[in-house]
């Protein structure tokens, strides 16, 4: 892949943190053996992009930034006791977590209780493999790198249920449910959106998508504020965060799926929460946000540097909206991704597909077009939203319309409203 | 990819893959063997990534792991009593007898059939795997897609009684 860039080969230049590891890379292949070298580079860039990204968000973005954030939005002080300002209040949860005892209950499912953490952080850590810190930053550069994250994150749910189910207690097994089924309704909308960017930057390469929005100056995000959207909601219903976290709502079920775990084994879901976050996070700055380019700035600023910005960003549109928000009923949820999500998914996947075909075979590629194509998209999405939530969408139902099983308990159904 | 990367792969992903494929018969609770199930599919996809098949792995991920076998779940947790005691059942011969012919018939099938080696990858990228689909071979494509909706709205029809109908009706 041929790169306009004009980041250099020397090893100081760390606008291209490869140019550190390619030089050991190179010696251990030559010298040692190149099998060594296969399996030692993906481990650097592993390890590496645990250093410098995933475990300080997680810690102080993740952890410290959102209680912090949160306490604010609610006027409260937030973590502020432990190191200066509660600096170091993450790494005193850690380690109370890690010495406090982790309880199994005795009618559980031992084998599966104690494996659905493990389970359940391997993707995350997965997901972090085809995200493009920078131009050469890419751990494993696969050609369906789009398809490769979409599947695993598909994986969590499965130890999410596991975990419900494991614990042989009805609360979780109802939040191991609900995350299921919110995760089945919410992955066809997220998938209609995605299909919508990849037809018109046509690849399924994260770092091709880069590529696009880099050379044509223009964020998928903005021509495709639709996509974005639904993005933003379907994700955080599948991460359970807190607008759409009915899976661990605790004032119905508990803790959900979580409510028989204790200690570290709970620590791990809860820190790999915010690690599936941060990595939807990163894959929405990639996809959406341009990634690691900048308008030209990437070629003064580490590359990489911007998408740890641009993940942060987005992050905090996440403690935003659960700071702010409260919380949706499961059928108002339900119905809003079937209802009100897929038909505008299509609606904008009609529309895109129609601007690409235009773009590519009556208006020559030319990229003023993309500009007029931006301001279409953002009037159309504006109409498509309001025309569809004025006239044929979902009317929430503020008190129940439909009394079921009311009567039976005792209650109040209103005159010619009785079911026979 | 040469070495011996690829081959030790191969190995250790047949080996998850079998004993994945092993458990699923012989375990008691039906949930494990939907969780066997799940850990075969990931296996078979790993095979798909060692023949260069990436799209087909991730497809293999996204709706055997992601979508079927969810459904899979949910559908043993809505059926009672269906998570204990699957032991034993009067059709075991049968199903023994079935399970015998199937295995014989694909043991011909793979013995009979000429397989063929390349020296490169074939031609199994997205592009060209899309190209198929809605050139050569649209018709099966269609009716495939026409399939799935026939089942969808047959499902529906079955799961809503006369009293749901009415209720809605009143809504």
């Amino acid at each position: 892949m041929a790169l306009p860039m004009l980041l250099t080969d020397h090893w100081y230049d760390i606008r291209d943190l490869s140019n550190l590891t390619n030089p050991l890379l190179d010696f251990v292949g030559d010298n040692i053996s190149s099998e060594l070298a296969y399996i030692l580079g993906p481990l650097i860039g592993f390890i590496a992009s645990f250093l410098i990204f995933v475990l300080p968000s997680q810690l102080y973005v993740g952890v410290y930034g959102e209680r912090k954030l949160i306490g604010r939005i609610q006027s409260r002080l937030g973590p502020n006791r432990v190191g200066p300002f509660g600096l170091i209040q993450p790494i005193a949860d850690a380690i109370k977590l890690m010495q406090k005892e982790a309880l199994t209950p005795k009618t559980a499912d031992t084998i599966i209780m104690n494996l659905a953490p493990v389970v359940f952080v391997a993707p995350a850590v997965l997901l972090f493999a085809v995200i493009p810190f920078g131009p050469r930053m890419i751990v494993a550069n696969v050609n369906v790198a789009l398809l490769y994250y979409l599947a695993v994150s598909s994986l969590p749910v499965l130890a999410a249920f596991m975990a419900g189910w494991s614990g042989n207690n009805k609360y979780s097994l109802f939040g191991a449910m609900r995350i299921v089924a919110m995760s089945i309704s919410y992955e066809v909308p997220l998938v209609l959106a995605m299909l919508g960017v990849v037809l018109f930057t046509d690849t399924l390469s994260l770092q091709g998508m880069v590529l696009w929005q880099k050379e044509w100056d223009i964020w998928v995000g903005m021509l495709m504020p639709v996509a974005f959207v639904i993005y933003f909601i379907c994700v955080s219903a599948e991460l359970n965060r807190t607008p759409t976290d009915i899976a661990e709502a605790e004032s119905e079920i508990v803790a959900g799926y979580l409510t028989e775990y204790s200690g570290m084994k709970w620590g791990l879901f809860y820190g790999m929460d915010i690690g599936y976050a941060l990595a939807a996070s990163a894959f929405a700055a990639t996809v959406f946000l341009g990634g690691w380019s900048m308008f030209g700035l990437d070629k003064i600023v580490p590359p990489w540097l911007l998408l740890v910005a641009k993940t942060h960003l987005f992050y905090m549109i996440f403690i935003w909206t659960r700071g702010t928000l409260p919380r949706l009923r499961i059928d108002q949820l339900m119905a809003f991704a079937w209802k009100f999500m897929l038909p505008v998914a299509l609606a904008n996947l009609l529309l895109v597909a129609t601007e690409r075909m235009l773009w590519v075979d009556a208006f020559d590629s030319k990229q003023v077009f993309l500009f007029l194509f931006m301001i279409v998209n953002f009037a159309s999405a504006a109409a498509i939203i309001y025309a569809w939530a004025r006239f044929l969408g979902y009317k929430p139902e503020n008190h129940p319309t439909k009394p079921r099983l009311v009567k039976e308990a005792g209650g109040y159904v209103p005159v010619g409203r009785e079911v026979r | 990819m040469d070495g011996s990367g690829p081959v030790v792969a191969f190995w250790l992903l047949a080996a998850v893959t079998l004993v994945a494929a092993g458990g699923v018969l012989v375990s008691r609770n039906l949930l494990h063997a939907v969780l066997f199930l799940i850990l075969a599919f990931i296996g078979v996809a790993g095979h798909f990534v060692l023949l260069s098949a990436e799209f087909l792995a991730m497809a293999q991920v996204i709706i055997y792991v992601g979508a079927i076998s969810v459904l899979l779940l949910f559908a043993i947790l809505l059926t009672p009593r269906a998570g204990r005691d699957n032991g034993e059942t009067k059709a075991f011969p049968v199903g023994a007898l079935l399970a015998v012919a199937l295995a014989a018939v694909f043991l011909f099938v793979i013995n009979d059939t000429n397989w063929k080696t390349v020296s490169e990858s074939p031609a199994l990228a997205p592009e060209a795997l899309g190209e198929a689909l809605l050139t050569s071979w649209v018709l099966p494509f269609e009716i495939a897609s026409v399939l799935l909706t026939a089942a969808l709205v047959g499902s529906i029809m079955l799961a809503r009684t006369a009293e749901e109908e009415a209720e809605d009706a009143l809504a």
